[in-house]
């Protein structure tokens, strides 16, 4: 049962969990998925790569930031059956680039770049990068798990 | 000039001879025409070169001979600059050891005018470049007259100036420039730059974010940041949170912490291998980020877009974003108290402050932390939490009736207070401190109802004071509601001046004017100005979110405008016998359980818990969700320990609608769920 108390101008509400077992009939406004005020993702609705996407954390803007644009452009609009095939140079110098800075871009494995390109493509919700920042974006995702846990440590 | 003057005289003759030959032409084939009417429109013929195959091949051979002639002419003429460049460099060498910055200097000029300016005035630009970087005051707008005055002269040539001998002129160019590079480089650089495509005013969050929305959306961006701190761009949530919770002795000096996935990282956004040196900052081939740290801009020319640093350096630039964040607020009565108290209190929010705080915590008895809101919150409940190994005393005071009294609704802020409390805090609520006092190496606070609180040690988080210096040079608004710099939904303060961060107050399309102090906030208003300055022209609309922690059980994500003084309403979830969280089983005084049955569980609990206190209210405000509103609308929301729910309540603050029934727009958010 749904208890319902007022202390002076706050109203504090009660629910068990079949309270809220039925569908809310609570209506929200229509999204317009074009709007250009949002937050847009990874591909914009031009079909454009967004380069500010939180998702990418600080890959298109550090000191590789060049070549990683080259080659993920190329991924991105490559029409090949096997997408991307030719643009392994371009993968190359991105990764040629990311071994001057190990800091910066941590080398697990040599699948690195690719696994970050094809993640990426995916609109991964999570940072897929490890330079990426997790309490610096304002990706919903990462804000959202960034509280209470850290704590629990 | 005269040469040019010369050869047009040459061609007089031939364009006499060739009008004409054209006016016979026309003769003739007007009388062409004349037969055949009606298939040629009296306009046209008008417009049309009626000279048929003979006038056409006249007037390219006219054309023709006008390029070869500038042609020859250019090439006479570079060739003599050719020769007066490499004497002028032969002798700027030999002045390097006297001004190694001016020469530099030069070398920009020389790269701005290679690209601004048409071939001929480059030359010509190149030994007035020289002799004005002499001059002790900014040389860039000299240099810049000086070209723009060169481009004077050579105008009439440049329609005759095409391919060939731009080429010729733009082969020059680059050997000039990579001669100076080399030059450049040769010598252990001090040099600054004295121009900076993009100038950040501040290194924290918000500029770091702008730093990095530049480089994205325009590739090759030269980012110049100032700051007046020794650290590069760090995130300050952890200063108060994390980094208290950390194991590593070492953690003032890594300021590594541990994330809410597991992963550990530093507070620094990127190590220092990502930035470039501000040397390296003009000739760097993709551009990159560079921080000018311990170097503060104390003026600010609007209209000569430039900026003077403590030291007296100038650096003009093409955009600027202040982004200079706050001050922490002192109490009066602290500043009036004198060296030994002061000496004795730490305003916190830099790593240094921290490093400080960690240090004194540890050697004394009892410290006091003054403020109830967010950081004096946080603060004393890392304190703490320290204080069950090291048996140190920790206060907290603050004017208000509970913790986060002014974003909290009452009931809640109770609720948080009491949770403080089992942090191992000592909480004085309304307390307004009278005077502090320096006696016995210990401090003194007097509060205003008479109370006496002895402590060693005092932290002041009473709130951030604006750092609106620049104001006053720049010609700025600063709001007097708000504090900050105002600015528009698109945050513009002026031309090419825009503000982003803590020190911004900002139009918000949705909620109004506001000023904000979240990281969040830092970031996601850093990042828009970042998209304006490189000609985004979009407002502020992605809605901030803040969080903070008290605890175990107290974690909470925040949106909107969350003001205890508007009428709130929070749904919560009814505790039950299964999802009741551990310390939440002393309070819990629901119908659903006997009373009897909450003592036996209470007392087989062995948690670290203060006995209970006599509190009024027996509700357990576990999890749930807290509307708040302005004229029945939604304008803040808080989820109380329900995490990953952020995008729901932002797009209900977005709708901006009125609902009936707030506990149907509870449901959305799924509480009872984990």
């Amino acid at each position: 049962m749904t208890t319902v108390r007022e202390e002076g101008k706050d109203k504090i509400i009660f629910v068990t969990k079949e309270d809220h077992a039925t569908p809310s009939n609570a209506e929200l406004v229509e999204e317009d998925p074009d709007d250009p005020y949002e937050e847009q993702g990874l591909i914009l609705p031009s079909g454009e790569i967004n380069w500010n996407c939180p998702c990418l954390g600080g890959m298109a803007s550090g000191p590789c930031g060049t070549e990683f644009k080259e080659a993920f452009s190329c991924f991105h609009y490559s029409k090949e059956e096997l997408k991307g095939s030719e643009c392994l140079d371009q993968f190359k110098a991105m990764q040629e680039c990311m071994q001057r800075y190990p800091e910066l871009y941590p080398q697990e494995d040599d699948e690195v770049p690719e696994e970050n390109a094809s993640k990426a493509e995916q609109t991964s919700e999570e940072a897929s990068d490890s330079a990426a920042d997790s309490k610096s974006t304002s990706d919903p995702v990462q804000e959202s798990n960034s509280t209470g846990s850290s704590v629990e440590s | 000039m005269l040469k040019c003057r010369t050869v047009w005289r040459k061609l007089a003759p031939l364009a006499r001879a060739s009008s004409t030959l054209c006016r016979q032409n026309v003769r003739r084939t007007g009388l062409h025409n004349v037969r055949v009417p009606g298939h040629v429109p009296a306009a046209h013929m008008a417009t049309r070169p009626t000279g048929g195959g003979g006038g056409t091949q006249l007037y390219v051979l006219v054309f023709g001979a006008a390029c070869v002639g500038g042609g020859v002419y250019v090439y006479r003429h570079l060739k003599e600059d050719r020769q007066r460049y490499d004497e002028r460099i032969a002798s700027i060498a030999s002045w390097q050891h006297q001004s190694a910055k001016q020469e530099t200097t030069s070398v920009q000029k020389e790269t701005l005018a290679t690209d601004a300016i048409e071939t001929e005035a480059v030359p010509e630009s190149e030994p007035q470049a020289a002799p004005s970087s002499e001059e002790p005051s900014p040389p860039v707008p000299d240099g810049e007259t000086a070209a723009s005055s060169e481009t004077t002269d050579p105008l009439p040539d440049e329609p005759v100036l095409e391919s060939v001998p731009e080429e010729a002129a733009e082969s020059l160019a680059e050997p000039r420039v990579e001669e100076a590079a080399g030059l450049d480089t040769a010598q252990p650089s001090l040099t600054l730059p004295s121009h900076a495509p993009y100038l950040l005013i501040g290194g924290g969050t918000a500029s770091f974010a702008a730093a990095r929305s530049i480089r994205a959306r325009d590739p090759g961006a030269r980012v110049l940041i100032v700051t007046d701190e020794p650290d590069l761009p760090y995130m300050r949530p952890p200063l108060s949170k994390e980094l208290w919770f950390s194991d590593d002795p070492a953690v003032t000096d890594s300021l590594r912490f541990k994330q809410w996935n597991g992963k550990e990282r530093s507070i620094y956004f990127q190590p220092p291998s990502f930035y470039i040196t501000p040397e390296e900052l003009s000739n760097a081939e993709n551009g990159g980020v560079a921080v000018l740290t311990r170097k503060k801009v104390v003026h600010m020319d609007v209209r000569g877009n430039k900026v003077k640093l403590d030291d007296d350096t100038e650096i003009s630039y093409d955009k600027c974003l202040i982004a200079t964040g706050g001050v922490p607020r002192n109490l009066q009565v602290i500043d009036r108290a004198g060296e030994e108290v002061q000496k004795r209190t730490t305003l916190f929010r830099k790593i240094d402050d921290f490093r400080s705080l960690d240090k004194v915590s540890r050697n004394i008895k009892s410290i006091t932390v003054i403020g109830g809101g967010f950081l004096g919150s946080e603060l004393a409940c890392a304190l703490g939490r320290r204080s069950h190994d090291s048996g140190l005393e920790v206060i907290q005071m603050f004017p208000e009736k509970g913790n986060m009294g002014k974003v909290l609704p009452e009931y809640l802020s109770n609720w948080t207070t009491d949770k403080v409390k089992t942090e191992g805090v000592k909480v004085i609520s309304e307390a307004l401190v009278k005077s502090v006092t320096c006696k016995d190496d210990q401090l003194e606070i007097k509060l205003k109802d008479g109370r006496l609180v002895k402590t060693d040690h005092i932290v002041a988080a009473v709130g951030l004071e604006p750092n609106v210096d620049l104001a006053k040079s720049a010609g700025l608004e600063v709001d007097s509601d708000f504090g900050g710099y105002r600015v528009n939904a698109e945050l513009q303060a002026r031309s090419n001046i825009w503000v982003a961060g803590d020190a911004a107050c900002f139009y918000d399309i949705r909620l109004g004017r506001r000023r904000v102090e979240h990281h969040d906030h830092a970031v996601v208003s850093g990042r828009l100005a970042g998209e304006n300055m490189t000609g985004a022209n979009k407002p502020y609309w992605h809605q901030s979110m803040f969080w903070s922690d008290l605890g175990p059980d107290v974690g909470y994500e925040a949106i909107g405008l969350v003001d205890s003084s508007l009428p709130t309403v929070g749904v919560f979830a009814k505790a039950t016998a299964k999802d009741t969280p551990k310390a939440a089983t002393e309070k819990s005084g629901t119908g659903i359980r006997s009373e009897s049955e909450t003592e036996d569980v209470a007392s087989s609990v062995v948690a670290a818990s203060t006995p209970a206190p006599a509190v009024t209210h027996k509700d357990d405000y576990g999890k749930g969700v807290i509307f708040y509103l302005r004229d029945k609308v939604v304008v803040g929301i808080i989820l109380w320990n329900v995490f990953n729910r952020m995008p729901i309540a932002r797009k209900i603050i977005k709708d901006g609608e009125e609902h009936a029934d707030l506990n149907e727009v509870a449901k959305l958010f799924n509480i009872h769920e984990d």
